[in-house]
């Protein structure tokens, strides 16, 4: 496994720099949607909601995905397969990725629209990504000499990928009119694509930390073991059929609400296992807690298991019907995205963007880490209270008008935004420095390969003459 | 080693994966051909070019149905229940926080056709459910 820097090693790391600059981007957005969440009619006329909303959900949504792309790729040559397979498909598809991203910044800013929820950018842009995602495919099962006697993390980048692409397609059906005409069908599937998909990327990002943990630590044998398999099948089962959890309220089939309601609950396997094994944890914690990446593992361990007592809470119908359409969701999806996601993946980053360069400054980054953990505990709490005073106006027996709800959780808003705030500079703290330290040794040795190969072909010419 | 750390084998994953893969696709293709409410569209043509002006303004950034969508402004799902006029109020001239969107005529009568036909799909009113202690609930 070891970690050579080269070109071959260079380009699949431009993935991870581009999603980085992503993830700035949407803090930004994330930023101005807060500050119109507390001031009504903030830039209503300039950058409205309907706007700034897609700007920073796509812009968080393609930090995870072209981050999660770039990792793999990187693993997948660590992990001692041949090289990566084409570089021409490399190259072609960071180009229909970024050229996707960039169609979808402007025709957000233009108003353009058309999609729905998370991919609201007119439908042809998804062509992009979706020839992008199958050159990915293709790289990677090139790559992979057998798929025989492989761990578990090849299995879960392998079906990660293929669920994404069908999911991907499922969630455009509506573009065919017979399900575009059934309305509530149409929301059904809608659903169950988005559901499956976000277990798909979940399924790419769980098995690149479980590669990490293994190169960490220096062993292979969970990767292999019977349990990882059997956690990895669970998780599979889930991503196919609990996301009828989103569509309890909607009056659709009442078995998709069974068999969600029912499949969630299996999750509870998953929480006993992680209490179970606390103990091994903090051993692990201890033995570790140098290693800077190991301590972004180690945060969004913290953060699975607060999410996930949440999650299973909100899988409960009766639980649900009060949750649903609160503030609770936006807590719940941005606890999950920031502190499992956003963490995890970072922690990918610095390892691989430190790997041949110089580390930035360690202090900087563990005190941004820990402002970054603070403030969204507290930009968690802040959105389940507001959500908890928003469910209890949507269960009054009086009907009290939306003005009175919303100031009733004013003050729960601008505990959120301030918190965001403060997030964004913990986040920044993190990203600014290891994007710095990564493109100034990015640069210095592709300027000093670039000169030494001057210098070689004007050997050449010289000798020829 | 323990039994749980022991490696699985290559046939035993195949089996698990194939089975799932299978379910999958077949509950899959169970709701693609078996819509739930199959109420037929009223002025089906009317509703759909609601439905996609909802969509080409993105009123679901701010707006939700059922519940699913952007928290800025309120559920939409039964809108209608307060009156065409009542809503065509709103989309003329928007609100402090809500955009004009410049709406013609035309237009604001195929997004008020298209809330029509959603109240009759169902209430998104979470008061109108009946809660279980198995946790199940029903409206
Ligand atoms: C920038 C956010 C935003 C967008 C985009 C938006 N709305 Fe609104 N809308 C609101 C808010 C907020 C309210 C609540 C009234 C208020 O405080 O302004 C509202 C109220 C309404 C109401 C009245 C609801 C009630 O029960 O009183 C209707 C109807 C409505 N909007 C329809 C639409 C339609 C149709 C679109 C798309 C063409 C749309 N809105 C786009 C923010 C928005
Ligand atoms: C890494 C950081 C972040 C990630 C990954 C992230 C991700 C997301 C996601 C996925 C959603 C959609 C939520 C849903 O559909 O339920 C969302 C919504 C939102 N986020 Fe963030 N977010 C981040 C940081 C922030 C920050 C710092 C703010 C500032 C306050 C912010 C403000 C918002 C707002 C206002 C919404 C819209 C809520 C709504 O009306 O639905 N986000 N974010």
């Amino acid at each position: 496994m070891a970690a050579s820097n080269n070109k071959n090693t260079a380009f699949p790391k431009l993935f991870i720099v581009s999603a980085l600059l992503l993830l700035c981007c949407g803090l930004v957005f994330g930023l101005i949607g807060g500050l119109q969440y507390i001031i009504p009619g903030f830039w209503r006329n300039t950058l409205s909601f309907e706007k700034v909303r897609p700007l920073h959900v796509s812009s968080m949504v393609f930090w995870i995905i072209i981050a999660l792309v770039g990792v793999v790729l990187s693993f997948l040559q660590q992990h001692g397969t041949r090289r990566n397979y084409s570089p021409f498909l490399l190259r072609a598809q960071l180009i229909l990725l970024c050229l996707a991203v960039l169609l979808i910044f402007i025709s957000y800013f233009r108003g353009l629209f058309g999609g729905r929820e998370y991919w609201e950018f007119p439908p042809y842009i998804s062509i992009f990504i979706i020839a992008s995602w199958i050159l990915f495919l293709v790289n990677v099962i090139a790559s992979l000499i057998t798929i025989k006697k492989q761990p578990v993390y090849i299995w879960m980048w392998l079906t990660g990928i293929c669920f994404f692409l069908f999911t991907f397609l499922e969630s455009y059906l509506w573009l065919i009119p017979y399900f575009n005409r059934h309305l509530v069908n149409d929301m059904t599937v809608q659903w169950k694509s988005y559901g499956s998909m976000v277990g798909s990327w979940n399924m790419i990002m769980y098995g690149s930390s479980i590669f990490l943990m293994d190169k960490i630590s220096g062993s292979k044998t969970y990767s292999h073991s019977r349990i990882a398999f059997l956690l990895y099948f669970l998780g599979l089962f889930n991503l196919m059929f609990n996301w009828g959890h989103h569509l309890y309220t909607v009056p659709t089939h009442p078995y998709v609400h069974y068999i969600a309601y029912a499949v969630s609950m299996t999750e509870l396997l998953i929480l006993g296992r992680m209490i179970l094994t606390w103990r091994q944890s903090l051993t692990a914690a201890q033995k570790f807690r140098h290693n800077i990446a190991y301590r972004f593992l180690l945060f969004g361990d913290v953060w699975i298991l607060l999410t996930l007592v949440l999650a299973l809470a909100m899988s409960i119908p009766a639980i649900n019907v009060y949750t649903h359409g609160t503030y609770i969701t936006v807590g719940h999806t941005m606890g999950a995205t920031i502190g499992i996601n956003t963490f995890l993946i970072l922690g990918m980053a610095y390892n691989l963007l430190t790997d041949e360069c110089r580390e930035p400054n360690r202090k900087i980054i563990i005190a941004g880490l820990n402002l970054a953990n603070i403030a969204l505990f507290v930009f968690w709490i802040s959105l389940i209270v507001a959500g908890v005073l928003k469910a209890a106006w949507q269960m009054n027996p009086e009907r009290l008008p939306y003005a009175a709800m919303l100031d009733s959780v004013k003050p729960w808003l601008i505990s959120f935004v301030v918190a965001g705030f403060v997030l964004t500079t913990g986040l920044l703290m993190i990203v600014l420095p290891l994007l710095k330290s990564y493109l100034s040794c990015y640069f210095t040795s592709h300027l000093f390969s670039l000169r030494s190969l001057n210098a070689k072909k004007q050997k050449r010419e010289l000798s020829l003459e | 080693m323990s039994l749980i750390m022991k490696p699985f084998s290559d046939k035993h994953k195949a089996i698990l994966f194939i089975v799932l893969a299978v379910s999958f696709f077949s509950y899959t293709v169970v709701l693609y051909v078996s819509p739930p409410v199959d109420r037929p569209l009223e002025h089906a043509t009317a509703v759909l070019d609601g439905k996609a002006l909802w969509q080409k303004y993105n009123c679901n950034a701010c707006h939700q149905l059922y519940g699913l969508g952007g928290y800025l402004g309120p559920d939409l799902t039964n809108v209608y229940e307060k009156g065409p006029d009542y809503i065509k109020g709103f989309l003329v001239t928007g609100t402090n926080v809500m955009p004009d969107f410049h709406l013609n005529n035309e237009e604001i009568e195929h997004l008020i056709s298209y809330f029509k036909y959603l109240n009759t799909t169902g209430s998104a009113d979470p008061r109108s459910f009946k809660i279980y202690y198995d946790g199940r609930i029903e409206q």
